[in-house]
């Protein structure tokens, strides 16, 4: 490997372009070997470096009095009172995943779970959003069916539930999936672990599975897009999942974790060993020097190259207090997995790898992290579509006819074929698990005691919302999200956002991302809802068709008693029912234009942040009185879905009286709420009081959606409708 | 009653089925490492869901070579109460333990959703609380649940009244329109010949509390320790 020169094609190869290259020598101060030059090309990829989306992402509020770790580290940490924190990370795994469905689904989960546990955490929660090409398109089948079993399979085997998330289907994506995963969970405040190294001569420790030759370059190829020929070539890029040894790490790390034996622990993720010994030195401000021989093998002959750049999985590293290496030794060896001490921490600010006694790389640790390269990429700013005639998009049929159609859109219909196979149970925790509520609950708890705490979690964006206005769309992601966790009756304490987005060189794709990102900072500044930590996945493209931009936010909130909480189906016959919020019949880019007229058009729905707080906190405060037994937000499809799913949720029927017009029943109007209550009148008083809009729109009665004068539809019809399509098309 | 819940490396529900004995009992159950090859003195030995040993070669089978397999199979044939669930319910039919076998589901895929269940005889020391014919709605979560046996098998299961619990519909019908996951006969669960082992797939461990939205397994853990105190 040493032998082959190194040169500018050598690192094009490593997608570092000529201006990399050039600045690469002059930081380097020589060639690079050609150690060196992938080692280079990891850190310096998108993936690793951000380079594209730094100067952005700093827009994003990141702070707040309840943030004790915001973005930087392996998660977010927020304090959940009690001395307790939820540690919470979303990341992508989009490019593996459309190339091998079942390992790079696998591997996603496999790697957030990791970052999450990494901290000390025990992860208590999964949730994922999930995005693929249209229904017709002919890889879209096996993609689900693969993604979801490598997803199920994954998180099934680590006994981490898998509580919710959102799948979606869009042409827009025929070229690249998205898989984006999040793991949530639960540490004590005084036992949160860090990257930072530490200590002169401390000895630097690897642990977990074997290191192979897979998954080499993945952070290269996760920097790139595709075209038609390129995506099956890259399958030796994807690396392969073992669950089970994740599952003896995750124990392994969480017994090692509790006795007094860690400086500082990373996991070994995209780009590897490299990755992980470079961002550990880098926080600590030290220098590292790593003995390759001593790094556990699963096969012979691995240059130092390959070991610095594979993507195996399963596997951490530490930096250990001195003298405790035979008590964690102890630990790891119980779980059956290697332990090595591979290196040791220096004061020389390099790192250093040896292979056979020689020395295959020593560059400064600030090359690869201070000096990475940043953009500030020229960019378009994206004007919103103008406004729709609504005159032209009357109901063209009966509202049940439009109502069947809409509700069995591969979008809106049942998620159950995908959610069936992920344990959404184990723990014994889960208290609203998929579909049951609009942010899944599940309660904290710590050894066998049970806490009346619980968490809500969500994952929220609308892309063709961000497509036709990217402020406005990124705004409305962190909006949505907000008010999944308002009407569960949890207060919203902090998002993590998973930004996927197409090529960035593309001036109006970089004006996707900077338009995003703007929208995303203003709706968490206005609610409070700060951003402390994420992912950027970019070059979501495919022979130069980049993916809609799509900024999903999973947010996480806290309830003090678990108990409070609503779910989104009908409880009782009898309840009224109360629209909560301003519906003004916003028809641009709904669900209703796109799959009853087929266009996609208009600009998306404003949002109002001052009004989605006010109604918000409303209706939060309205479920912690006890008033509210169940609730559901107005989003996708709007108020006559919403209506539709709180029936089948809680087999339950209405009886209500609404216009028979279109942008009222279909509109996506923002910062709306649909509440089952005893006392409608009572709740009416209360919004005049508050002074919001609001209207009793009907009770919850029988077993037929009616709806006075316009339909009638028996639940176990609806419910047919509603839970055919996915299955149907996955048996197709 | 004392309690004790095997943990093998990669069983995952260990801490469910010991939170609903606590709850059941009043004690805190013994979490027994699979290396060990002695018990604690115990009146029920549980062994827990999860994918022991990530459930490669078959589900089960190298769990039931454990060194604790030893002393649990001594420990069944002393008569010490013996509860096997989802992935426990697989290891003791790889132990032998159980007859039978467990199969992928007819559909092929993991499946997590609540499935009725029949409650078969309640003169056991697990069903006591139950009426017989109850019908319970209870979680499954499983990929390989599909219960088999050869015709000779079957018929002295069926025959001596060794089936626990067979899938149903909400109002009791057994049929294949029924099946949860394509099992001989519905069967969800199966003693041995002196009825005090047991191994089922369903989780009655996930619905003993009101947050659950289900406790209609309560009454299993509840008859379990009138029945062993």
């Amino acid at each position: 490997m040493s032998e082959k020169i190194v040169d500018e094609a050598v690192a094009l190869e490593h997608k570092l372009n000529a201006e990399e290259w050039q600045h690469l020598l002059t930081s380097l101060g020589r060639v690079p070997t050609m150690t060196e030059v992938g080692i280079f090309g990891a850190m310096w990829s998108e993936h690793c470096s951000y380079k594209s989306s730094r100067i952005h992402l700093a827009k994003l509020p990141t702070s707040a009095p309840h943030v004790i770790q915001g973005p930087g580290e392996n998660a977010g940490v927020i304090d959940i009172g009690d001395g307790e924190a939820a540690i919470f990370k979303m990341e992508s795994h989009n490019h593996p995943s459309f190339i091998e469905p079942y390992q790079g689904a696998a591997t996603g989960v496999g790697g957030i779970l990791r970052d999450v546990f990494t901290m000390g955490a025990r992860p208590i929660a999964n949730l994922n959003a999930l995005r693929f090409g249209d229904p017709s398109h002919p890889r879209t089948r096996h993609l689900v069916a693969g993604v979801v079993a490598g997803i199920g399979g994954y998180g099934n085997c680590m006994g981490v539930p898998t509580v919710g998330g959102e799948t979606e289907f869009h042409k827009g994506y025929n070229g690249n999936i998205l898989v984006n995963a999040m793991t949530v969970g639960i540490a004590k405040q005084d036992a949160i672990f860090y990257s930072a190294a530490a200590g002169i001569g401390n000895p630097v420790v690897y642990v977990g599975s074997k290191t192979g030759r897979d998954g080499i370059h993945g952070a290269v190829m996760a920097s790139d897009s595709f075209d038609g020929k390129t995506a099956q070539k890259k399958r030796p890029t994807v690396q392969v999942g073992d669950p089970f040894t994740e599952k003896l790490l995750l124990e392994a790390c969480l017994e090692l974790m509790g006795l007094d034996a860690i400086i500082a622990i990373q996991d070994m993720g995209a780009a590897g060993l490299t990755s992980s010994s470079v961002e550990m030195a880098a926080k600590g401000n030290v220098g590292i020097d790593i003995d390759l021989d001593q790094v556990p093998q699963r096969e012979p002959g691995m240059s130092a190259y390959e070991l610095m750049l594979s993507e195996s999985q399963e596997r951490m590293l530490m930096v250990l207090k001195p003298g405790s290496e035979a008590m964690a030794e102890a630990v790891f060896h119980k779980w059956e997995l290697d332990f090595a001490v591979i290196g040791r921490i220096t004061d020389t600010g390099h790192l250093v790898i040896r292979r056979h006694g020689k020395v295959e790389a020593d560059i400064p640790v600030s090359s690869l992290v201070d000096e990475a390269p940043k953009y500030d990429r020229p960019f378009v700013r994206i004007e919103p579509p103008a406004p729709l005639d609504n005159s032209q998009y009357e109901l063209p049929d009966t509202v049940e006819a439009v109502l069947l159609k809409v509700l069995a859109c591969p979008d809106l219909t049942s998620k159950r074929w995908i959610w069936e196979q992920y344990d959404s149970l184990v723990r014994g925790d889960t208290v609203r698990g998929p579909g049951a509520a609009d942010a899944a609950i599940v309660r904290i708890g710590d050894g066998l005691e049970a806490s009346a705490k619980a968490l809500a979690m969500t994952t929220d964006v609308t892309p063709r919302y961000c497509k036709a206005d990217p402020y406005e769309g990124g705004k409305q992601a962190v909006a949505e999200a907000w008010r999944n966790i308002v009407a569960t009756g949890a207060t919203p304490l902090a998002v993590t956002d998973n930004l996927n987005f197409g090529n960035p060189t593309k001036p109006h794709v970089m004006g996707q991302i900077v338009g995003c990102i703007e929208g995303l900072a203003e709706a968490c500044r206005a609610l409070d809802f700060p951003v402390v930590s994420g992912n950027v996945s970019l070059y979501n493209e495919t022979d130069g068709e980049s993916i809609p931009p799509t900024p999903t936010i999973g947010g996480v909130g806290l309830i003090a008693d678990v108990a409070q909480a609503v779910g989104l189906g009908f409880t009782a016959p009898g309840r009224d029912i109360v629209l909560v919020g301003n519906i003004a019949g916003h028809l641009g880019q709904s669900l209703y234009l796109r799959e009853i007229f087929g266009i996609e058009d208009g600009p998306p729905p404003p949002v109002d942040l001052a009004a989605e707080r006010k109604a918000g906190e409303f209706v939060r405060r309205a479920i912690l009185d006890g008033s509210v037994s169940a609730c559901h937000d107005i989003s996708d499809g709007g108020l006559l879905v919403a209506l539709s799913e709180m029936c089948l949720k809680g087999n339950i029927g209405i009886s209500v009286d609404l216009p028979n017009s279109a942008r009222f029943l279909f509109g996506e109007d923002q910062a709306c709420y649909l509440i089952e209550t005893a006392d409608g009148n009572a709740m009416l008083a209360a919004a005049a009081a508050a002074g919001l809009p609001a209207r009793r729109i009907g009770i919850t009665h029988g077993d037929r959606l009616d709806i006075s004068g316009l339909m009638s539809i028996s639940l176990p019809d609806l419910h047919h409708v509603h839970e055919g399509w996915l299955p149907h098309y996955m048996n197709g | 009653m004392k309690t004790c819940v095997i943990v093998f490396p990669g069983s995952n529900r260990e801490r469910d089925v010991a939170r609903a004995l606590q709850a059941a009992s009043g004690k805190v159950p013994a979490l027994v490492w699979h290396g060990d090859s002695e018990l604690p003195p115990s009146d029920l030995i549980v062994l827990p869901g999860g994918f022991s040993y990530g459930d490669y070669l078959r589900s089960g089978a190298i769990a039931a070579h454990s060194p604790i397999m030893q002393a649990v199979k001594r420990e069944a044939t002393r008569g010490v109460a013996v509860l096997g669930i989802c992935n426990g319910f697989q290891i003791l039919v790889e132990s032998g333990l159980l007859p039978g076998s467990l199969i992928r589901n007819a559909e092929l895929r993991f499946q997590c959703r609540t499935v009725h269940l029949k409650v078969g005889r309640t003169d056991t020391i697990f069903t006591s609380h139950y009426n017989e014919g109850d019908i319970l709605r209870i979680p499954i979560a499983h990929a390989d649940g599909n219960y088999a046996a050869d015709p000779d098998t079957l018929a002295r299961i069926e025959g001596e009244g060794h089936v626990a619990f067979r899938y149903c519909g909400d109002l009791g019908g057994v049929s294949a329109a029924t099946n949860a996951n394509g099992s001989v006969n519905n069967i969800a669960g199966v003693y041995n010949d002196n009825h005090r082992v047991l191994g089922l797939m369903p989780h009655l461990e996930d619905a003993v509390e009101p947050l659950h939205g289900n406790t209609e397994g309560a009454k299993f853990f509840s008859g379990l320790v009138e029945s062993l105190a």
